[in-house]
């Protein structure tokens, strides 16, 4: 519109939030083909390649209407939640868990889509339940049971960390969408009163070692103290500016586990620096802010719901894989938004994005597709 | 509750969700905060610490074992020489599921089902941090199928060393001793990383364990980077070893060798010196134990082997087996004859005994010597001679003889021990027993018999001495130069008698006409000894269980006239001197024409079936296919010390008291007529 050269479609795109993510995503390249050993195979060039699909297909997202979000949102629950139900059931034929689909080009698992599934279905549901139910059972119970049927198939899986995020962003919503305050209170002193029980009887024994581990990595630095101690090293040892761009001894040489998954932020600030790690932080600040900001300006209550949920689930990924590599939470199983390498979590990223890009636009133009 | 729900609307629901954002906004902000923080003091407060640590991740330092000193003969051959080994090693502690490892091992290493007995014992019986040798030796294809399957196999060391090596092997076993792995008192005495580093070992025993400092050396080190899984990418530094000092000994390495390969299947030992500076040339005790193989430690079937064994392998008897020495004391006791002032000449009767008040001591020939004088005493072993004149001269004068002449005397030597024994005199008894002297104790040990026990090695100083007429001491350690000894100020004369009555014992009429050298010039002096093990009620002495026969000693030195090497050989149970003068006559022919005795050392090998140590490689496998994996354990490191410790004794052994007196044995080709042409034994 300002300048006239640039399509009217694409001037319309929120740049000052691509162009940071782009960055991100070129900088969680170069620290993949750095720790492929300087090459861009099997990591870098899939991970670069990955992104510009899935953007292609939030910009996709962006345009359709707000009506199409709506109807499909009890659907695509519906068609989510049986796909974990075929997952645990192929797990259970084969004799063992199991968390994917194999689609031939890529696995994909559906806990993860879940996550965004979650935060559109209740969106939708505070959207149609009247105000004044709000307050009331029925606006507690039947987004309870949203929640808790998938989370129950996630857990039996079992993985803690995707459960914790389909519980974080159902809640978010819920919290957003003007519950009664005391409930959360409530909530939150019965999840203080229960964790502990809950810690003892329903969490694996791997899971449990990890929350120990995690309370004193030293306790055990060749076992499972092991993954927080090696990613502090990392990180630790990067300094300020870093060691240099292929220069990183702890994941070349294998100290770091999963050096280009969950810990990829170790890989990189060992690379990069302090600098590096800032400059990630900034871009997800400036994501954040920017999501908030979409939500409030939302024509409606589903679009502010929808935005501020995808936001939150997004929010979520980064904060605990962040704390988890610097040794502030339990090593749980959650990669970096744009940064780590992995098909389905950007899968589930870029569509929160794309519901955030949609919002962006219907508050721009309220009547959706023209 | 119920009231409440009127109140809201839609546009409460918007407020309390822009108010909620907010806070929802302020939480990530908080976090965001946070997690900068936390980045700073990482990276910043905490870079240090973290740096040290990744350094440390990165750079393995391991420490290069030192190549231990060589052990070399007097002409720089080695005795104890390293040789390149590719080895694997393990570390018990760092063994994950240790059932697993092994048998992966095995296949990969091939083990047998007993080695990997002895491998699952020995891990058992260590201290967990020290390594446990698997296999060394290793050709290069195994060595490879383990090193790169090192990453499934925890706690698994492959390396490139140096092993020791014998190349003689159990000829040289109770000189040299053996290394081992350090064990934990050795650690526990000596904290040096060194000695828990894989594949290093040190001195066990003999002169590889007291001359362990010199042999030593310093270790180097090693920088390497490397991987979590261990996996080396590059070498940051090498410092290279400084190796031990080499320690070259008097030891004649070819006639050790001859000599241990001579005693064959019997249970003995033969020293050499030279009468010049007192070098010891040889020093062999039989049956050995090959110390090329004990450096792994020893095996189930190695220790029932050795166990089983009544020669008992493990005693260096050189050193530290006690023998009455019988008539080999006789030269000696003529010695102190002449030094009291009896002429040599004078006679006695001997008619098979002599009749002291009312008992009679046997001559060994019972038919009698006639007239005989101190030669003839001595080339034709006349007990009767001895008992008159000793006890017209007394015990004291021949003590003090036999002490003069290096018996009962412990030797400054590099040794892990001596057994010194007895020189029995009327004030030892009253010492140790607290009884008068008797007449029969004079008789006894006039003939090297009763209380008079001595060692191989103080055999042949006593030999060195009448040869040399010099106070010679033995010395291990080449390089000291000429030995400068005192003369022992015995006269001229007296020597040269008993050294034509020496050599009458195999030159002339004597004992031993068949230890006549095959070398034209060379005269051989010795002197015949038989002692006896038990009473003739028992056994005879020449047949029987083999361990009441008697032990055969021979003393000598050769050249007759000249005299430049000594020798004493004894034979264990031999049956007599009879077993022990060809060895010495073959082992001084050695001195002077190595082909002629390696001749005679062939037929004989041929018919006892190989080399020492083909002879020791097959009755192993036999005890494998005997006992194979079944062998019982290898009794504890304290039971093994008990053993040995008991093996040793002390210079006193515990003697049952002496009430008479003890029949000599007939010495074996000397009933009357000596043979005179050296025949092949």
């Amino acid at each position: 519109m300002a300048l006239g050269i640039i399509p009217d479609p694409v001037a319309r795109q929120p740049w000052r939030v691509i162009l940071p993510l782009l960055a991100l995503v070129l900088l969680g390249a170069a620290v993949l083909y750095s720790a492929a050993g300087g090459h861009l195979q099997p990591y870098a060039a899939s991970h670069m390649v990955r992104f510009g699909i899935f953007l292609v297909m939030a910009f996709v997202m962006s345009w359709l209407p707000r009506d199409w979000f709506k109807m499909a949102a009890y659907p695509v629950y519906g068609a989510v939640f049986l796909l974990l139900m075929l997952v645990e059931a192929i797990g259970a034929i084969n004799g063992g868990s199991q968390r994917w689909l194999n689609l031939g080009f890529m696995t994909l698992q559906p806990s993860e889509l879940m996550k965004p599934t979650i935060v559109l279905v209740l969106a939708r549901f505070y959207d149609t339940l009247p105000a004044p139910m709000t307050a009331s059972w029925r606006g507690l119970i039947p987004a309870g049971a949203l929640i808790g049927l998938p989370v129950g198939l996630v857990i039996l899986q079992p993985d803690l960390g995707t459960s914790l995020a389909i519980v974080f962003g159902g809640v978010v919503v819920m919290f957003l969408a003007g519950l009664p305050l005391r409930w959360f209170v409530g909530a939150g002193v019965a999840a203080g009163i229960a964790a502990p029980v809950g810690f003892f009887t329903f969490l694996h024994d791997y899971q449990r070692r990890r929350v120990t581990t995690f309370l004193d990595p030293e306790s055990d630095p060749l076992g499972a103290g092991y993954h927080i101690t090696q990613s502090k090293i990392a990180i630790g040892s990067g300094g300020i500016f870093g060691k240099g761009f292929g220069n990183g001894s702890q994941s070349h040489l294998e100290y770091l586990p999963e050096a280009h998954t969950d810990f990829v932020f170790a890989t990189m600030a060992e690379e990069w620096g302090m600098i590096g790690g800032v400059f990630v932080l900034l871009v997800f600040a400036a994501l954040f802010r920017w999501g908030l900001v979409v939500a409030r300006r939302g024509p409606d209550r589903f679009s502010r719901l929808l935005a501020s949920g995808m936001t939150a689930t997004i929010f979520f990924y980064v904060a605990i894989n962040l704390m988890m590599v610097m040794g502030l939470a339990p090593v749980v199983g959650i990669p970096l938004p744009f940064m780590s390498h992995g098909g389905s979590s950007m899968l589930t990223v870029m569509i929160c994005f794309g519901a955030i890009l949609a919002v962006d636009r219907w508050s721009k133009r309220p009547t959706g597709l023209t | 509750m119920f009231g409440k729900l009127r109140h809201v609307s839609l546009a409460t629901l918007r407020n309390s969700f822009d108010r909620r954002s907010a806070v929802l906004g302020t939480l990530q902000g908080t976090i965001g905060v946070l997690l900068a923080a936390r980045l700073g003091y990482l990276a910043v407060a905490q870079n240090e610490k973290w740096e040290l640590e990744a350094e440390s991740n990165r750079v393995n330092l391991s420490l290069i074992p030192p190549r231990r000193g060589w052990i070399l003969d007097r002409n720089g051959a080695p005795l104890a020489s390293n040789r390149a080994d590719f080895r694997v090693d393990i570390i018990p502690d760092r063994m994950g599921n240790n059932g697993k490892t092994i048998d992966t091992l095995g296949e990969l290493l091939n083990l047998d089902e007993v080695e990997l007995r002895d491998l699952r014992d020995k891990i058992e019986k260590s201290s967990g941090f020290a390594p446990v040798e698997v296999a060394s030796g290793l050709d290069l294809e195994r060595f490879a199928a383990v090193s790169v399957r090192l990453p499934e196999l925890p706690g698994v060391v492959t390396q490139r060393g140096y092993s020791r090596f014998y190349p003689t092997g159990p000829s040289v076993g109770h000189l040299i001793g053996y290394v081992g792995t350090a064990s934990a008192e050795d650690y526990e005495e000596d904290r040096n990383p060194l000695l828990i580093t894989p594949g290093y070992k040190i001195g066990k025993d003999g002169l590889e364990k007291q001359f362990e400092k010199d042999l030593r050396g310093y270790p180097g080190a090693r920088r390497v980077e490397v991987t979590a899984s261990g996996r080396i990418i590059r070498d940051l530094e090498t410092r290279e070893d400084v190796p031990g000092k080499p320690v070259k000994l008097t030891i004649d390495g070819p006639l050790q060798d001859y000599a241990a390969r001579r005693l064959g299947p019997e249970s003995g030992s033969v020293v050499v010196m030279d009468c010049h500076n007192g070098d010891i040339l040889c020093a062999s005790s039989m049956p050995s134990f090959d110390p090329n193989s004990f450096s792994d430690g020893i095996g189930r079937i190695e220790w029932k082997m050795l166990s089983d064994d009544d020669h008992v392998p493990l005693r260096n008897k050189v050193l530290r087996g006690l023998y009455p020495p019988g008539s080999t004391v006789k030269p000696m006791v003529g010695l102190a004859f002449l030094e009291a002032g009896l002429d040599p000449e004078e006679t006695v009767f001997c008619g098979g005994g002599l009749r002291v008040g009312n008992r009679v001591f046997h001559c060994w020939n019972r038919r009698g010597h006639g007239t005989v004088n101190m030669a003839k005493g001595i080339y034709q072993s006349c007990d009767v001679y001895f008992y008159y004149f000793a006890q017209k001269i007394g015990m004291n004068p021949i003590a003090a003889m036999a002490r003069k002449l290096g018996l009962g005397a412990e030797y400054p030597l590099p040794v892990v021990g001596q057994s010194y024994g007895t020189v029995p005199d009327p004030q030892w008894k009253e010492r140790k027993y607290g009884r008068e002297w008797q007449t029969f104790d004079t008789v006894n040990a006039t003939i090297g018999q009763g209380y008079f026990l001595v060692n191989p090695l103080q055999q042949c100083v006593m030999a060195s001495r009448i040869a040399s007429g010099r106070n010679l001491m033995p010395r291990l350690i080449h390089g000291q130069g000429g030995q400068d000894a005192a003369s022992l100020d015995i006269p001229q004369e007296h020597l040269d008698y008993i050294h034509q009555s020496m050599s009458d014992v195999v030159n002339g009429p004597g004992t031993a006409g068949r230890a006549r050298l095959p070398i034209e010039d060379v005269k051989l002096a010795g002197k015949t000894g038989t002692a006896q093990v038990v009473s003739l009620s028992v056994s005879s002495g020449k047949t029987g269980p083999w361990k009441y026969r008697d032990h055969g000693h021979f003393i000598c030195y050769a050249p007759f006239d000249k005299p430049r090497y000594a020798c004493a050989v004894t034979i264990e149970h031999g049956g007599g001197s009879g077993a022990a003068y060809p060895v010495a006559r073959d082992v001084m022919t050695f001195l002077y024409d190595p082909g002629k005795a390696m001749e005679k050392l062939y037929e004989f090998e041929e018919g006892w079936g190989g080399t020492a140590r083909e002879r020791l490689d097959r009755k192993y496998a036999a005890y494998v296919e005997q006992y194979g994996p079944n062998a019982p354990k290898v009794g504890d490191a304290a039971e093994k010390k008990q053993a040995e410790a008991a093996a040793a004794s002390d210079g006193e052994p515990s003697q049952p008291i002496v009430r008479t007196a003890q029949s000599p044995r007939p010495e074996p080709g000397a009933s009357g007529a000596p043979s005179t042409a050296p025949e092949a034994d």
